[in-house]
């Protein structure tokens, strides 16, 4: 079965639907949205189909080598402008229609006024191993 | 044995096993893997047979299992050494190393991490994979860094006297960090920190061991109120203190005073002193904050933690007002984590909404795990949705 990175930023996607940041939510559309995003975890549990997911901060740098003898360099943190990942699932599925399907409901997370948010989601197939038979 | 199998009781035998095989010439990895290996056996076979003297039977079990590992070496390697080590048929020998066994495991030479894992292994007894499971890293990951630190510390002496201080560390480490998996890693650290109290110090007793096991099982007896259902976070103030554990509350505290009776205070008395008077008190109003102040000038007095300093503001605000609270929230260092956080508490105290749901905001944004995240929008989102209507 391919993997897939089905991929949440916190911006650099086009502009979604219902594009208002969480603190500007009532507090229960927060508990609902995060009860949505566990079920949804646990749904892709129970399918078989979850390998990974992760969150990330906000927060981080850019880092590259200097010249020698002199330590890295940092570029940060992000400027605004910048796409930045909030976090991922990496599925395990039938194929790529199955990762879009899954991403489709990822993307219909509730937010404000408990409406979708209709948020971009970037999925991206993994590289797989070389089939035995494919030579 | 009597009674029913209890896998704790089993695996504090581990690191009094470990050390009569290093007296007995092993070195202390091949002694350590060798006791994992027991402790397999006695899981499989205890609770149907039961032993009568359990370390007997480990000491039996392991140093078999040592032996064969060695003869098998030895005949790869065409060498006669097995001779040298023939089993000791005599009665194990009465001194306890498990203190060398923390000590060891302890190393200041071994990184946090590290050292925390040979003290989950080594000490605690558990497996790679419980280990790993609870620190969710690939299981040949934390088998790498197990082997790595035995190896880092292999050559660390058997008899020279460690630091209690080092292995305080790596038991608070345990304690504060974990809390995946199977295993429940406070528990774990609080069942060592029992048990290093009991074997620290000339008469059984180190004042700052006994402050670790308070301070301990003060947080724990929390622990039923700390979180709901959801896994969201609930702040001390909004805690539902019948949820609280009395019985670990009643112990803390007498362990507490125990310790503060022998008049070397340090900072984890002194912590364990301050979540003794949150744990002594029916709700946050009724807190006797001036005191709980008290306690954080000798500890800031003490370790001059910019930490402290945190705390101490929110404490302050509590006792004497926002104003004051946000006057010594001006001393503190403003990158440190919560500092937002705390911030905006304290003007939500006073009364500047806007400021603290902004502040909310960026902490969030700043926040170091999800739940805390999650609870500090919805703090900002309270204030921010209150405002609009």
């Amino acid at each position: 079965m391919p993997k897939y990175l089905i991929l949440k930023h916190y911006r650099g996607t086009p502009a979604t639907v219902n594009d208002v940041p969480m603190d500007q939510w009532a507090p229960a559309e927060v508990d609902a949205h995060m009860q949505f995003m566990d079920e949804f975890g646990k749904r892709l549990e129970e399918n078989g189909e979850l390998v990974d997911a992760q969150a990330l901060s906000q927060e981080g740098a850019f880092v590259r080598a200097n010249d020698q003898g002199t330590g890295p360099v940092t570029d940060g943190p992000f400027a605004e402008t910048k796409d930045l990942i909030a976090g991922w699932y990496v599925v395990d599925v039938d194929g790529w229609d199955r990762a879009v399907e899954l991403a489709g409901e990822l993307s219909l997370a509730p937010g404000k006024d408990g409406r979708p948010i209709h948020e971009w989601l970037e999925v991206r197939p993994f590289y797989g191993a070389p089939s035995a038979t494919g030579d | 044995m009597t009674g029913p199998f209890d896998e704790a009781t089993l695996r504090s035998l581990v690191p009094s096993v470990i050390g009569v095989l290093v007296r007995r010439g092993a070195d202390f990895a091949a002694a350590e893997d060798a006791v994992q290996e027991a402790l397999v056996e006695a899981v499989r076979s205890w609770p149907h047979d039961p032993p009568r003297d359990p370390k007997g039977w480990l000491v039996t079990v392991a140093w078999r299992r040592f032996l064969d590992v060695v003869r098998s070496e030895s005949a790869r390697q065409r060498r006669e050494v097995a001779t040298e080590l023939e089993p000791d048929p005599g009665p194990t020998q009465d001194a306890d190393d498990t203190l060398q066994v923390f000590f060891l495991c302890a190393h200041p030479a071994l990184t946090p991490a590290s050292a925390v894992a040979l003290t989950l292994r080594a000490v605690a007894g558990l497996t790679t994979r419980q280990v790993a499971e609870a620190y969710l890293v690939p299981e040949a990951t934390m088998a790498q860094r197990i082997s790595r630190a035995k190896r880092t510390v292999s050559t660390a002496s058997f008899d020279r006297p460690g630091d209690l201080a080092t292995v305080r560390r790596v038991l608070y480490l345990v304690f504060n960090e974990g809390y995946s998996g199977d295993v429940d890693l406070a528990a774990e650290a609080i069942r060592l920190t029992r048990q290093l109290a009991t074997l620290a110090g000339p008469d059984g007793q180190d004042p700052e061991t006994e402050g670790l096991l308070a301070l301990m099982l003060l947080h724990h007896a929390r622990r039923p109120a700390r979180t709901r259902a959801d896994g969201t976070l609930v702040p001390l103030s909004e805690q539902d203190r019948s949820l609280w554990d009395t019985t670990l509350v009643q112990e803390g505290v007498d362990v507490l005073q125990a310790a503060l009776a022998r008049q070397q205070r340090g900072e984890y008395q002194l912590q364990a002193a301050i979540a003794a008077l949150h744990a002594d008190a029916p709700s946050t109003g009724e807190t006797d904050w001036v005191q709980v102040v008290q306690w954080y000038d000798e500890l800031l007095a003490l370790t001059d933690s910019p930490v402290v300093r945190l705390n101490r503001a929110v404490a302050v605000g509590e006792a004497d007002g926002a104003r004051a609270g946000l006057a010594a929230l001006a001393d503190v260092d403003p990158d440190l984590p919560r500092h937002r956080a705390a911030a905006a508490y304290l003007h939500e105290k006073s009364g500047d909404l806007a400021t603290a749901a902004q502040l909310y905001a960026e902490a969030a944004a700043l926040a170091t795990n999800l739940a805390e995240r999650t609870h500090l929008t919805k703090q900002a989102a309270r204030l921010n949705s209150s405002a609009g209507e």
